[in-house]
Formats: C-alpha cells, structure tokens, sequence
C-alpha cells in the first residue's frame, strides 16, 4: 500500500512502573484498512490503542495524523480527528434507550434533544451497515452482541474514521462474529480504517489486510494478510516455545455420579423461565460441556449450581445431599468453584489488588487469618504462587486487578478457582480473552483437574472447544434441553442442528 | 470507562487545604460589609480557638462528639452505606444510658460508666438496626429511612426533657446532674474521652484494614455482587456495619453527658450527627483523620464564639463556619469531577 498513512505512531513508549507495555512501537494505519492486532496477554496492545484515543500519554513517541504531528493527544482532540474505540467492556448506560445513550456520547447537538432526528440518524446507519437495533429498546434489554452494535453506531454517529474494537468477538458467538466482520468491511470500503485486537487466527487470517504482532511491548511481526500463516502467527504471538496442542486420557472414572440436575427450573434476570426443567447427572472425572448460543439459559444454570440464583423448582443433588438450597459459602467448602462469565462484574473485584483478589475465597482458613486477623504473609505468598504458576504479568502486586490486562485477569480468576482441588468446576467461557499459549495451559490444567477426579462443567460457544475437551454435552436452546451426546458419537453437524433448536 | 478514579495523595491533602482558603477568602467579603478586618477576624479565631489551652480545650470538647459522629458515618461509609442518621443515635444513646446515669442503680464507680458505656452504645446500635433490618430484608433506602428517624429520635429526646426528666425547678429542657460516679475523669481541662476516642478510632482503623472483617467490608463495597459470590453475607454485614456505625454514634451521647453536660439536655447532640458527616467525608473515611478533622471542626465551632466577643454578629460567625463547610465539600466534589475527564497519565484508567 503506497498511499500515505492516515496515522503513524512512532516510536510509542509506556512504562506502568515494573512493566515496560509499550517499547519503541511504530504503527501505520491506512486509509480503508482493516488492521489486526496480535499478541499474547499483557504484550501492551490495548494500552498501545488507548495511547492512540489520547487516554494514556505515552513516555515519548509521537502520533502523527495525515503526517502531521499531533503535540499532546487528549480523548478531545482524538475524537474530532475521527478516532473512536470500542472498549471490550462497553460504556452504555443500561436504563437508558439505545438513541438516548447515542444522544450523551454526542458533543456537538445543540441543548434540547432531537429524538427524530437521532433516531433517523441511527436507523440510517444501521442499514447502511448492516446493524440492526432498535432506537426505542433499553440497553439492559440487548445482548451483548446488540449492546456492541450500538456502540459502534455511536462511533459512527461521532463521524468517526477510525474505528478500534478492544477483542470484539470476544463476547459473540461466531454467527455474530461473522456478522459484525461484513459490517467491518462495508465500512472500510466506504474508507473508514478499522483497526482490531483478536486472539483468534483464523479470524485474523479471513478478515484482516494487514496484521501486526506485539510481544512484550514490541512489534515482534507485521505482514499483509495474505502472508501470514497460522504457524507464522503462533510463532510471533508465542515464540519458539512449542504449543503442543492438548491430548485427553482415555476417562479413569467418569461413571461416579457427582452432582444430579433433577427437572431444574429457575428464572432469569427479567423473571421470565430461564430453564425449562433440566435434567442433567455429572459424574466426576469427565469434563462436561454445554453447547448453545448465548443466551439459552447457560448463565442461568451456573449460577444455580454455584447458589447465586434461586431454584424454582426441581433439585440439585450433590454426593446423595440436596443443594438446593444450600448457601453459597457451604457450596463452596463443599467443593464447588466458579469462574463466572463476566469476571469484572462478579469473581473479581477491580479496584482491590492482586492478594486480596486471590485470597477472597480462602480468607476465612487458618493459614490466611488468624482470630479474624489476616495474616499479609501468607496472602503475598499465595498471590505469589497463582503468579507464578499460570505466568501472570502484572505491574505491581498493590495495584487495583482492574488495571491488568484482560488475560492476565483471567488467569488470576482460575488460578483461584482451581487452587483448591475443586470436586466442581463451573467453567463458564474460560479461555475468553486468553491469548492461545495461555488457552492450552487452562485446557491442560482442566484435563488435569478431570483426571485427578474432578468434573468440570464447560459452558462454551466454541464447538471447537467442546470438542477438543469434553467427554459429553448437552445442548440447551431457549432453556430447554435439546439433547445429551457423548462427544465421541457425535459430530459438529447434529450440536448445530440441535443448538439452533432442530431435533434430530 | 467509568471506574473508580484513585486522586493522588497530594490532591487528597492538598485539595481540602485550598478550599479552606477559598472559604476564608469568599466569607471576608463578608465580613468587609459588616465593617470589621477579616484579617484581624482570622487569626482571633485561630488564637482564640487553638493557641491557648483554655481555647484549645473548648475546641477539644466541641469536637469530642463530632469524633465519634464522625467515625460513625466513615464506618458505615466504608460500605457505601449513607448513615444520615448519626445524630439520631447519638440522641437514643444519650436516652438509654441518661436513663441508667439518672434512674438506675448506683454502681461502684468505674462499673457504673462501663454499663452506661456499654448502654449507650447499645441504644445507637439498636435504633440504626432498623435501618439495617429495613435495608436488608425490604431494600429501602438507608439515607431515607436514617434520617426520618432523627427526628423521631430527637422528638423523644425533647419529650423526656421537657417532661418526665427535667430537673425541678428549671425552666430550660434539662435533667438533673448525674451522680459524680458517673464523671468521666478530667485530662486537663479537656475529658479523658479523647483518649477514648483515640483508641476508637486506632481499633476502627485496625478493624478496616487487617481483619477478616474489615476485608469483606471492602470486598462488599467495591462489589457486592463478588461478596456474595464468594459465600460473604451482604445482609450480614449491612447489620454489623449499621449497628457498629450506629453504637459509635451512640457513644457521643456517652461522651457529652458523663464527659462535657454531666446531664441530659432538649436537642443534645446540636447538630453533630450532621456535622459528622462532613468530618467524615473530609477525612476520607479514614479514622484516625477524622479525629484531627474533628478537632478542626471544634475549633472552628469554638471560634465563632470568638468573633461574637470581637463584636461581629453571631450570624456573620455562623456564617463562616458555613461558607468554610461549603467550599470544602464543593472542593471534593469538583475534585473528583475534573480527574474523570483530564486523564494526565495513564494510571488513572484501568482498560482491558
Ligand atoms: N493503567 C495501568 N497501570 C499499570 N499497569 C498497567 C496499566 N495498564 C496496563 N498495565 C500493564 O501493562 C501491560 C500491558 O497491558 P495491556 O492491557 O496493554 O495488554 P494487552 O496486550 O491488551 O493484553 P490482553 O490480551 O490480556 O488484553 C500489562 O502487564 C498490564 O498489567
Ligand atoms: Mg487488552
């Protein structure tokens, strides 16, 4: 592409106190460009795209816009050259309208509001881009995938040129993926640059033009998209270190059962049934995946099982007892762990650091407090080992979790949930936002667990995933139960018929 | 991006410092109009309020149940639970352990303050129960609900005064003296509850910081939704924070009646409870702070009588005192207002 670069970042250096997390980056965007962004966990990409939106100011390095130097970049000034970014955590605010939220985001509107004419404006976006909201609807009413369609209409609505997208897929299924991509691309032909953080290869590979690769800080690889090839990729994102790829053992014991689901029922958020009656049996040592799209009801069930959400009717029963209605402080000594969804709104705490975010399940143990008195020692050294043993890059043990990259968050959240050998883990999404040498290591340690007698209840999207790791599956679709298979007599075709509700 | 900003330590010390100035700055207009010197004014009232120990002693005992209003408030705050209700349960404290001082049995002298102690603790813990019992099982709002009891606390107060308790032969809404066994000892012209208050307030902050207790306080403060996630009772904890909050509030009364009045009085607690509230944001909810901001207070209190000597009306006294109150909480708010929106270095946003 011999076109001049729309912007050029040169030489971006930031430094968070121990951590180098952007070191000497030079970044070109073109015009009409879709840009991919790679990297492993915590190598600096969303504090490189936030220096660019003028949120982080950066050591030194300069930005330049249609070559020309931009002294100090502020969110402001980012804003009226048209750079606009979709953080992987939105910004909406949920009792509002989709067109009310659009209205705040928007500086230059005047006093009163024109809801005619924001509405008129959103509905021409949406179908000159193929992305359908409804102005009217509530934002706690969407799904994530609606929720991310509004803020990138917001975006457009600011006349951004500019779009960057913090892991957008990371929270979609992959129809919606693949939606969102042609979305992408029609504006991009119309000459917008888009520039997007993934983990995903094949994603990258397919939609990209251009794709460059951070590692700790720096620009380990950039190629056209045409060039790249999944090993090329792995190779920058994880170096020489080889991935393996995960192998099962055959099942030691998998027929104990562990936990029975009996006609289970209980209701969502909205108070309507989430669940209709599910029936499951787990057994310990095999890992147990729930297929569906987002939205069937998997959230529902975890947090049944974890004690979070009431049970309406029908009964949980672990090791011969009824659950039911146990609390959630008995389910956990009783050997049940969650790594919930959304890690940031329940699991860990983001303005509480590292030891404290570690030792919140275990407080209460001897070895932690003693007489109601924290023992700071032992937490340091508990935090120390999570760091240690699942690699998590961080910039300081003081600093608020919220502010590690969103990976290395992860990790901190199963390291804990699986530190205590666990009878049950409620797996929901876990490799969402891993990087792919830190999603094998969750999947080994997963299998790990399962062969060591534990069962793991796997709520994934992924086919991929679910069948790369589960022993058996059942399928939910709008709260029923489609049907349980063992993986191994069954295949991609009949999940997805069964996921979008078609019996077999 | 809406997270929770951390304010540099500087901007914590410096901001209410600035604000104070411009108080003082904003209220010499005024006392320019009523004719007097603001220069002359200030530095009466800050010698007449702390560089005397006959003034400083005052302002101690001012400030005394504004520490223990403050702590109050910074507790329950700690969980994000508005307790307006401070100076209720400094007046039900007040009632239960007057009640004992005044008609229970006499006691061997320090057995009975520690039963009086203990009392008016329990009054104010029990009257802000409510609050919690309300909030936890019916989810009304604490800050409604804690400051429509005042009232009732104060009105009942008023009754007891006015009728059943007051002292015979007296025209103003007092009790009789409460026997000398029920002194708090002196320290030097001041109580020995700034003693108490100090240890308190050393307890309150171990409390916070290094105990299990304190952890799940912050744990349910920053996300209720992990606390309960994680099998830490949020209900329970809306109790003991309440009822400790409310016990502390409870012990002003413990401190103005057998430290400062050595009786009961219509309108006891003038406004602490309040004022505790401001002492307590200013501090940051940080105890050991909220002593010395009391003390501030108390002077500041104390001052105006000062001024009123200089000749300056009471109200333009008062009226400093306000200002001063004003700017310093409009100061924190603007404080926190700016920092969202000029981020200058990147630790202030945490992003994904
Ligand atoms: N505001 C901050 N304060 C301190 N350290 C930070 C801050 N923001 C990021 N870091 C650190 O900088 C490094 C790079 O973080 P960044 O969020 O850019 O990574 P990333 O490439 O987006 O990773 P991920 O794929 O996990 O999202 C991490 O080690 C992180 O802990
Ligand atoms: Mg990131």
């Amino acid at each position: 592409m011999e076109k001049p670069a729309l912007i050029e970042m040169k030489g971006i250096t930031k430094r968070f106190e121990r951590v180098q997390a952007n070191d000497h980056i030079n970044l070109r965007i073109y015009p009409g460009e879709i840009h991919a962004l790679l990297g492993e966990n915590g190598s600096g990409k969303s504090t490189l795209m936030n220096i660019l939106l003028g949120i982080y100011k950066p050591n030194s390095g300069e930005i330049l816009y249609k070559g020309e130097k931009i002294s100090a970049m502020t969110p402001k000034i980012a804003a009226d050259m048209g750079i606009g970014m979709v953080h992987q955590h939105f910004t909406l605010i949920p009792t509002l309208s989709v067109a009310e939220n659009i209205f705040l985001s928007m500086n230059n509107t005047g006093f009163f509001l024109n809801k005619k004419m924001i509405e008129d404006q959103i509905k021409d976006y949406s179908c000159k881009f193929a992305l359908p909201v409804d102005p009217g609807a509530k934002v706690w009413q969407l799904s994530v995938g609606e929720q991310q369609r509004v803020e990138i209409i917001k975006l457009l609505c600011r006349n951004s040129e500019i779009l960057v997208l913090d892991e957008p897929t990371a929270v979609l299924t992959p129809q919606e993926a693949a939606e969102l991509f042609k979305t992408l691309r029609k504006m991009s032909d119309q000459g917008k640059s888009i520039i997007f953080i993934s983990h995903k290869m094949n994603e990258v590979m397919e939609h990209a033009d251009r794709i460059t690769v951070l590692k700790n800080g720096k620009i380990e690889d950039e190629m056209m998209a045409a060039d790249a090839t999944i090993a090329r990729l792995t190779k920058a994102v994880v170096g020489e270190r080889d991935l393996e790829g995960i192998t099962r053992k055959p099942q030691k014991n998998g027929d104990q059962p562990l936990l029975e689901i009996n006609r289970l029922r209980v209701m969502n958020d909205k108070g309507l049934i989430a669940l209709h009656d599910i029936s499951l049996q787990l057994h310990a040592g095999e890992i147990f995946a729930i297929a569906g799209v987002a939205g069937s009801g998997q959230r529902e069930l975890a947090e049944a099982l974890a004690g979070l959400r009431k049970v309406i009717s029908g009964n949980l029963v672990m090791d011969g007892a009824n659950i039911s209605k146990t609390s959630v402080k008995a389910r956990i000594s009783m050997g049940i762990s969650f790594i919930p969804e959304d890690r940031l709104k329940m699991g860990l705490i983001p303005e509480m650091n590292m030891n404290q975010n570690a030792v919140l399940k275990e407080f209460k143990k001897p070895v932690y407090s003693t007489a109601g008195i924290l023992r700071n020692k032992s937490i340091q050294a508990l935090a120390n080992r999570y760091v240690e043993e699942y690699d998590i890059k961080h910039g300081g043990f003081h600093l608020p979790v919220g502010l590690m990259s969103g990976g290395n968050q992860q990790k901190l959240l199963i390291a804990r949930e699986i530190a205590d050998n666990p009878k049950l883990i409620i797996a929901s999404y876990p490799v969402r936002g891993l990087d792919i040498g830190a999603t094998e290591a969750i999947h080994r340690i997963l299998l790990e667990q399962r062969d060591q007698g534990a069962c793991v209840l796997l709520i994934s999207e992924e086919l991929d995933e679910i069948f790369a790791m589960s022993d058996r599956m059942a399928v939910l679709c709008d709260g029923r139960l489609m049907g349980i298979r063992h993986t191994a007599e069954t295949d991609y075709d009949e999940i997805g018929r069964l996921m979008s509700g078609t019996s077999v | 991006m809406e997270k929770k900003q951390t304010v540099p330590l500087y901007k914590k010390i410096l901001n209410p410092i600035i604000c104070v100035l411009l108080g003082l700055a904003f209220s010499a207009i005024f006392i320019i109009i009523s004719g007097f010197d603001p220069l002359t004014v200030f530095a009466k009232m800050i010698s007449y309020s702390f560089l005397n120990s006959m003034g400083l002693y005052g302002s101690i005992n001012g400030a005394l149940p504004l520490m223990f209003c403050g702590l109050s408030v910074a507790l329950a705050f700690r969980m994000k639970l508005n307790n307006i209700g401070a100076e209720g349960q400094f007046a039900i404290g007040a009632v239960l352990g007057g009640w004992f001082a005044l008609y229970g049995p006499s006691l061997p002298a320090p057995f009975g303050l520690i039963v009086m102690f203990l009392l008016c603790a329990l009054g104010g813990g029990l009257w802000a129960a409510i609050a919690a019992a309300l909030k936890a099982y019916w989810k009304i709002n604490e800050t409604i609900v804690t400051l429509m009891f005042n009232y009732i606390a104060l009105l009942f107060l008023d009754y007891l005064c006015y009728g059943p308790w007051m002292a015979p032969k007296q025209t103003t809404a007092i009790t009789p003296l409460i026997p000398d066994s029920m002194y708090l000892p002196g320290l030097g012209g001041t109580s020995s509850a700034l003693i108490l208050a100090v240890v308190i307030a050393l307890l309150l902050q171990f409390y916070l910081q290094r105990t299990t207790g304190g952890y799940q306080i912050s744990v349910i403060r920053d996300s209720s939704q992990s606390a309960t996630y994680a099998g830490i009772s949020v209900k329970r904890f809306i109790f003991i924070v309440f009822i400790l909050s409310g016990a502390l509030a409870g012990l002003a009364g413990f401190v103005k009646v057998t430290g400062i009045l050595h009786r009961v009085q219509a309108q006891l607690p003038g406004g602490a409870g309040y004022t505790g509230i401001v002492v307590a944001y200013l501090s940051q909810f940080n105890p050991l702070v909220v002593i010395l901001v009391a003390i501030l207070f108390g002077g500041l209190q104390n001052s105006c009588a000062a001024v009123q000597i200089m000749g300056v009306p009471s109200q333009i006294a008062t009226m400093i005192q306000g200002t001063i109150m004003i700017f310093v909480i409009a100061g924190e708010f603007l404080n926190h207002y700016k920092i969202s929106f000029y981020r200058e270095d990147g630790m202030e946003v945490p992003e994904q």
